[in-house]
């Protein structure tokens, strides 16, 4: 069981909780969980079938690479963040 | 990948010699972008717009055309229409519309110097005069050039179809609102003995390279065409230019030249779409380089801010709640670093409750583009200055206040994720053991300040090759633009696991066809990353080494290693042989050797820094002088220090004058009144004193040489160390950038300071 | 518009050139005699990238006609090495790390030069007035300030070799 922190202007999706456990082998299926215990929660992240370029995902502690796909692991720590880096982020 | 440790004993990392391009550009012959020519080369010019904000009612060229010399005009008319959502650009993401529009006018302009229009003619000067020519009739609108008179209700809306994530259908000047929220606020707050609570100015600021932007493209009959470009990233350079002309960025590729100076601002495109552009139009070689006035009017500077913060302590110094309202301009389109600044004001602490509102505000100034770790250092202007004064009031050593609360290796960061291994405290540390922080500071009006700061680093995408060429040299190209020396650490990591001396290798930045898929130089990455890169091809190129070895000695290659440098059998039997003596036999055994590695690098390492300064204020003309300054940076490991040590002092030097004098000047009309380095006031020589460096070296564990970026983060601290350094020198907070004379006295003649000054001097 | 023929001494050479009255000196040497190591920065003689030596005095080239250039002595960056020997400034700016763009180098070089040429000896606060007209966004100054005074000890140590009649 993965423990997922939420974007603090998402909690109103997840009654105001900041952690919330979810079940999935990647980031997909941690998404498809919450969707399913917060429905209409997966647009916020996910967008054309990929994780939005917007949004980055740490695991553990280390920026995801994989989008979706990257794995999650049982007592995983996850969380979304807004994505930094290209253009006006790289000084 | 190698576990990092300090004991490691490297044979080329951690000494200093000389760059390979050091040559050239101690010569001269170091080829720039703007020194690039072409049989039939036109030039090119901009019209740009003389209003800050103005929907622009026609534009006539005929008149223009019909000037002798010029060959090509293009407006927004010759760009194609660009869809007004993100979108993926190669492998940044972009909104098509905006960057289109901010590279020509369409329907609006939207800041003084806005490009409206670009000619290309047999000289500069015939393509300036025909400038003249183009008419253009304007309806000027209303100025908006604060985020507070952006925000307000009622506002002049410059961009009518911008929405936001939270006013559904609502027009706006706000692009974006995040937050950031943990813990219980409140109950933050009623723990606190102290509570200090301040509003914060920052202006915007540029850059401030010292090379102008410039590109020259050729536009080819087959529909393939070339750009020469000082560039901080050619890959994007490509992807940007295709999208903006219309063009697929498979026939498109970018040769960047030697760049004079960056810092994010040279990581987007301006000139480059519009030389493709009137290159497609005339068929002919085509180069456009900005002036001066035009780089400080029309490119990329960073964003002014309002910051609200409220920060409180238990009387131990012990932090226990934060509250953060940040407002960043943008500029005319969205897209300030509001949201990095956000995730970067409160990172070196770790406490639990928190609360930050960001919001990304349009405004009539340039667009604005990243400058040396984006928005952290407008962040912790506000976040340094509130915590010295909370040190002050617990009676704590500023520095032992950063080291009772800094983050150490598993505590949160504000936006959620646990550090890895970090060098915070040390970097704190190293500053306290320092022989200028013990060393006393006496004499009226002067002052010590000291001040921290933390940026991400970026990983991101890089590719290497390793070529080994049969006289046992080698060569290593990378895709990433070198700009403050990079290029000698990329041979320099090569000649390590090669066992080569540094110069028999031989560093190449690549053209975009030549390398594969290399992201930015920026993001405190290339040695991180593009390092990563090299390192792994050269161990790519020791892998296939150690299979010819072993074919040579009819031995399995799992019994083959690279040890000290050279090819060594296990067990005995056989001397060892270096690069150089297996060189000439791969032909033999084989073919040629090229190792080749392409990463998406994971395992980044965060940077801190610490800065401490000593100031003194004239009395008399508050002009502040920098008597003294060190600054502490965890690098993990220093590949080439004189390099690290470069990037500590030259991040220092910007922070210092955007502490005391850098500014954009807007009238009320909304025009720049300083587009000009006589009034747009960077230090000289003149205004610095040496700047002592300490390299704090905690090992990434994430690197197979421990490094961590060091581009950017010494830039953060230097406005809040200057801030609290003039506190203890005349005993003014300042709240406000640049902490100019005219400020400072005005700051002082209200706290009553300099009144007492000047009767005393009276009686 | 009739361009005018300048002759002038750029380098140590006599060199002879067609130049517009309009085109400045960065100019003319940049683009009509492809000696492209003298930079622009500002065209206001602000930045000082533009710096070269006429008759000894260092100039922003920015701020001066190419046609002005007639009968003068020029040095530019491009003059300072002699042969594939490097003047013990360029050297000294190598080994001190001195440059990270490289861009502002010409221009520090070319004022050093001019610095040391009239003051063997300069201290710290010497070399900083002296090179204030020169504008780096890398460095910080820090090491360019220290290569300058090696560069100037070098040179000193390097008279005196050939005064005592090391040759």
């Amino acid at each position: 069981m993965a423990i997922v922190v939420i974007p603090a202007l998402l909690r109103k999706f997840t009654m105001g909780q900041e952690r919330v456990d979810a079940r999935g082998r990647n980031v997909g299926e941690i998404i498809d969980d919450l969707d399913r215990q917060f429905p209409g929660f997966r647009p916020h992240l996910v967008e054309g079938g990929d994780l939005k370029r917007s949004i980055a995902v740490s695991i553990d502690g280390e920026l995801g690479t994989a989008g979706l796909l990257d794995k999650v692991a049982d007592a995983s720590e996850v969380h979304f963040l807004p994505a930094l880096g290209g253009g006006k982020d790289c000084g | 990948m190698a576990e990092a440790t300090s004991n490691r004993k490297f044979r080329v990392i951690g000494t200093r010699p000389i760059r390979h391009d050091g040559v050239d550009k101690v010569t001269g012959r170091a080829k720039y972008g703007a020194d690039y020519s072409f049989p039939g080369m036109l030039h090119g010019k901009v019209l740009r717009s003389p209003h800050a904000h103005a929907v622009i009612k026609s534009i006539k060229v005929d008149k223009a055309l019909k000037l002798p010399g010029v060959k090509a005009i293009i407006t927004a008319d010759d760009l194609p229409e660009a869809p007004n959502k993100m979108q993926q650009a190669g492998e940044m993401a972009i909104n098509p519309s905006h960057l289109s529009r901010n590279i020509l006018a369409r329907g609006k302009v939207l800041y003084d110097g806005h490009a409206i229009a670009a000619v290309a003619a047999t000289s500069p000067h015939i393509a300036e005069e025909a400038l003249k020519l183009i008419e253009v009739d304007y309806e000027v609108l209303p100025p908006v050039m604060t985020v507070e008179a952006a925000m307000k209700p009622g506002a002049p809306i410059l961009i009518p179809d911008l929405r936001n994530n939270e006013e559904g259908d609502k027009q706006t000047n706000v692009a974006q609102h995040m937050q950031f929220k943990r813990g219980d606020l409140d109950k933050g707050f009623k723990a606190a003995d102290y509570v200090v609570e301040r509003e914060f100015k920052t202006a915007m600021v540029h850059q401030g390279y010292i090379e102008p932007h410039n590109a020259v493209a050729i536009y080819n009959n087959d529909g393939q065409a070339t750009i020469y470009c000082s560039t901080q990233g050619a890959f994007d350079v490509r992807s940007l230019s295709a999208q903006v002309v219309g063009v697929e960025p498979g026939k498109i590729k970018v040769v960047p030249a030697e760049i004079g100076g960056g810092f994010g601002g040279k990581t987007t495109v301006y000139l480059e779409p519009l030389a493709l552009a009137l290159s497609k139009k005339t068929g002919k070689p085509v180069k456009l380089v900005m002036t001066r006035s035009e780089v400080l009017r029309a490119s990329g500077p960073t964003s002014g801010s309002t910051i609200k913060i409220k920060m409180g302590c238990t009387k131990d110094g012990k932090i226990t709640a934060a509250q953060v309202w940040m407002a960043y301009e943008a500029g005319g389109f969205p897209g300030s670093p509001v949201v990095a600044g956000a995730m970067c004001i409160l990172a070196p602490y770790d406490f639990e409750n928190l609360l930050i509102d960001a919001y990304d505000v349009v405004v009539n100034r340039p667009k604005t583009a990243a400058y040396r770790a984006p928005g952290a250092t407008n962040a912790a202007m506000a976040s340094e200055t509130v915590l010295d004064e909370l040190a002050e009031k617990c009676g704590i050593d500023p520095l032992d206040m950063r080291i009772k609360n800094g983050v150490k290796e598993g505590s949160a960061h504000p936006a959620g994720p646990p550090y890895k291994r970090i060098g915070y405290i040390q970097t704190c540390e190293a500053i306290k053991n320092s022989p200028h922080y013990k060393s006393k500071l006496e004499g009226p009006n002067r002052g010590r300040g000291v001040a921290t700061g933390f940026w991400f680093n970026a990983g991101m995408q890089s590719s290497a090759t390793v070529n080994i060429h049969a006289d046992g040299s080698a060569s290593v190209v990378t895709g990433s633009p070198d700009i403050g020396g990079s290029r000698v650490s990329m041979a320099m990591i090569t000649a390590e696991v090669l066992g080569l001396e540094v110069t028999d290798v031989r560093p190449l930045t690549a053209d975009t066809d030549s390398i594969g898929h290399t992201d930015v130089t920026g993001g405190s990455r290339v040695t991180f990353a593009t390092g990563m890169a090299v390192y792994e091809a050269a161990q790519d190129a020791v892998r296939q080494l150690r299979e010819r070895a072993a074919k040579l000695w009819e031995r399995k290659v799992e019994d083959v290693e690279m040890k000290d440098g050279k090819l060594t059998a296990k067990g005995n039997g056989v001397p060892p042989m270096s690069v150089k003596e297996i060189a000439s036999k791969l032909g033999r055994t084989g073919g040629p050797i090229t190792g080749r590695a392409s990463v998406n690098a994971r395992g980044v390492g965060a940077a801190f820094a610490a800065t401490c300064v000593d100031v003194e204020v004239d009395p008399e003309t508050f002009k502040v002088q920098i008597l003294r300054c060190t600054v502490a940076q965890d690098a993990g490991k220093a590949i080439h220090p004189s390099y690290v040590e470069g990037q500590m002092q030259g991040g220092t030097a910007q922070g210092i004058g955007w502490a005391l004098n850098e500014e954009y000047i807007y009238d009320d009309k909304g025009i720049l009144r300083n587009s000009g380095l006589l009034d747009y006031r960077m230090p000289t020589c003149l205004d610095l004193p040496m700047i002592e460096t300490i390299i704090v070296e905690e090992p990434n564990p994430g690197h197979p040489l421990g490094v961590r970026g060091v581009g950017e983060v010494s830039i953060v601290p230097p406005p809040a160390a200057v801030a609290n350094a003039i506190y203890r020198a005349i005993g003014v907070r300042m709240t406000e950038l640049p902490m100019s004379p005219p400020r400072l006295l005005k700051a002082s003649l209200k706290r009553g300071g300099a009144a007492d000054a000047h009767s005393a001097a009276a009686d | 518009m009739k361009k005018v023929l300048v002759e002038a001494n750029i380098n140590g050479e006599t060199v002879e050139f067609l130049c517009e009255a309009r085109q400045s000196l960065l100019e003319t040497l940049r683009d009509v005699l492809n000696l492209t190591g003298s930079k622009e920065g500002c065209l206001t003689g602000d930045c000082g990238a533009c710096s070269v030596m006429v008759d000894g005095r260092v100039v922003c080239s920015c701020l001066m006609l190419g046609a002005e250039a007639a009968g003068k002595n020029i040095t530019t960056v491009e003059g300072l090495a002699t042969g594939n020997q490097l003047h013990p400034l360029q050297q000294k700016f190598l080994e001190n790390a001195a440059l990270q763009c490289g861009i502002c180098t010409p221009g520090f070089l070319v004022a050093a030069k001019a610095l040391i040429d009239k003051n063997p000896n300069p201290s710290e606060e010497e070399v900083r007035y002296a090179l204030a007209g020169n504008l780096c966004r890398c460095t910080g100054y820090d090491k360019i300030v220290r290569a300058v005074i090696e560069a100037a000890k070098a040179v000193k140590s390097g008279a005196a070799e050939s005064r005592a009649g090391a040759r």
